[in-house]
């Protein structure tokens, strides 16, 4: 990032807000930084999740071999345990590579980068627990490892599953650092996925700071505002999972 | 000519024998126990004969296994097929995560069979065990006519023929993990007649069970032999007693007796055999 430094300098200038920020005026809201979030958790969620199912599938010992496997298995321990600075500044030069400007869309490249070890490793887990003697009476029947794979164990993990996206969704959205440089901060709401885009721990992190206290309340109750979400998020997440638990076998 | 043929089989985890120098056939239409003290390879030697131990790591199989004439370890042997025509019940039950009705069309469903060949194999299977002779109580309602039929006639039938149907009719669609251990392990039963097996594997199917379920899958089996061959692996000499028409004995890993149930219990050649029937090894 050093020798990219000047170029970050002159790219800050194009996500500066369009009007006067609103984290020095006294008077306004934060919807702005909650459809944000909210856009920016559910992309890189959904997106996540697209490349995420796949991969932990494809780790289990019916598709490649066990050192592969264990390989694999270590870099996304890694990934996973790897500052989300990193991502953020990985997930700029992505952006400058591809031309993009600070956007919802870079924002969610960046949280995806975030998220897809935790999902990938949360559902790997959750599949690894499938009792071997399920996966034999599927065989056993005659049954091949496509169909087993799909009509079982996707079945008997699905809750599990649920978990897994609820616990890299709540990492994505709290982030703040992996979206510092890649989706700007604006009082707007994105109209498109490439507009910059407001996000509550931007929000908290601009505003908390400073000295007019009227903003710095609005930067608490950003904060208790994200912890709502969560909290709604992973309340309904459980009720899905019990939901689809009924069928599980344990 | 028997379905089942064994010459010479020999199969090892890695370095080690599990079983070696295993030549026997198996006798069509009766039950067959394999009987042996616990980790003498009766599970082994069980799943051999449907190639589930493909499924663990190293497994090296030697010798010859043949079914209706056809070496099942032949590189261009079909696995598939092998598993549909010999199926495989395991001593805890593990019923599918879906409801009652889906495990046992889960088996149709793979194989894709289409509602001809539902209707041709109930058909043929009738002809052998009809269905009035499963209902004690005569039948209340006729699926038959319902409007998939084909399919909710396959799911009665063959809950019938496992003994399970007059206790699960009124919740086809309910979770099949919520039935109890003994029914769960009747529908494991029902699930792998629905695919039309010609031999049903049974490794200690009853050990898991209370003895009232445990007698009844021992009665189904009895009224399943006269159309399926049956292999059971047990440790309960009695049960080998009660059931068996064929017993096949096993010590570490070999093969030291088989024949005829009466002859083996009454009159073993074997001096393992003896001690082992009289209770001096177990």
């Amino acid at each position: 990032m050093w020798c990219r430094g000047p170029r970050l300098s002159t790219y800050q200038c194009s996500f500066k807000p369009r009007k006067a920020a609103t984290t020095s005026e006294k008077r306004g809201g934060v919807a702005n930084a909650i459809v944000g979030s909210l856009c920016l958790a559910f992309g890189a969620s959904l997106l996540s999740f697209l490349l995420g199912l796949p991969i932990a599938f494809a780790l289990q010992k019916e598709y490649i071999s066990r050192r592969l496997a264990q390989i694999t298995r270590l870099s996304l321990d890694i990934l996973w345990g790897t500052p989300s600075i990193v991502y953020g500044a990985f997930g700029f030069i992505i952006m400058v590579y591809l031309g993009l400007r600070a956007s919802l869309l870079g924002g969610i490249i960046a949280l995806t980068l975030l998220m897809l070890p935790i999902m990938v490793r949360s559902i790997d887990e959750v599949i690894r627990m499938t009792p071997p003697e399920l996966k034999e009476a599927s065989y056993a029947m005659g049954a091949t490892r496509i169909e087993t794979t799909f009509k079982v164990v996707l079945r008997q993990a699905l809750p599990g599953m649920i978990t897994g996206v609820l616990l890299a969704f709540g990492r994505g959205i709290g982030d703040a650092a992996s979206i510092l440089f890649t989706t700007g901060y604006t009082d707007y709401i994105p109209r498109s996925l490439f507009d910059p885009v407001a996000s509550l721990p931007l929000a908290v992190f601009f505003q908390v700071a400073t000295p007019i206290p009227e903003v710095q309340q609005r930067a608490y109750a950003s904060a208790l505002i994200l912890l709502i979400i969560v909290l709604l998020i992973s309340v309904v997440s459980r009720l899905l999972s019990h939901r689809y638990s009924r069928h599980i076998i344990r | 000519m028997p379905h089942i043929s064994l010459s010479n089989l020999m199969v090892a985890y890695g370095n080690q024998k599990v079983l070696q120098n295993i030549t026997v056939d198996i006798p069509n239409n009766q039950i067959t126990a394999i009987i042996g003290p616990s980790g003498c390879g009766k599970t082994t030697l069980l799943k051999t004969l449907n190639r589930l131990v493909d499924l663990y790591d190293e497994i090296r199989v030697e010798g010859e296994v043949r079914i209706d004439g056809a070496d099942i370890y032949d590189p261009k042997a079909d696995l598939l097929n092998l598993r549909k025509k010999v199926g495989f019940l395991s001593q805890k039950p593990y019923p599918l995560p879906m409801s009652i009705h889906d495990n046992i069309t889960f088996g149709p469903r793979i194989h894709r069979m289409n509602r001809k060949e539902l209707l041709d194999q109930i058909q043929e299977l009738e002809k052998h065990i009809p269905i009035d002779s499963l209902c004690p109580n005569g039948r209340q309602e006729e699926t038959r006519h319902s409007k998939t039929h084909e399919m909710a006639y396959l799911v009665e039938y063959y809950l019938r023929l496992a003994g399970l149907w007059e206790e699960v009719r009124e919740r086809l669609h309910a979770p099949a993990a919520q039935l109890s251990i003994g029914q769960q392990q009747r529908l494991a039963l029902a699930r792998a007649l629905a695919v039309e097996p010609e031999v049903i594997l049974a490794d200690e199917p009853t050990s898991a069970l209370d003895p009232i379920s445990a007698q009844l899958i021992e009665k189904q089996f009895k009224t399943l032999k006269n159309h399926y061959t049956i292999v059971v692996v047990t440790h309960i000499l009695r049960q080998a007693r009660r059931i068996a028409d064929y017993v096949i004995f096993l010590y570490l890993g070999e093969l030291v007796e088989h024949g005829p149930a009466e002859q083996f219990f009454s009159s073993p050649r074997d001096e393992r055999t003896r001690a082992y029937i009289s209770g001096e090894i177990s």
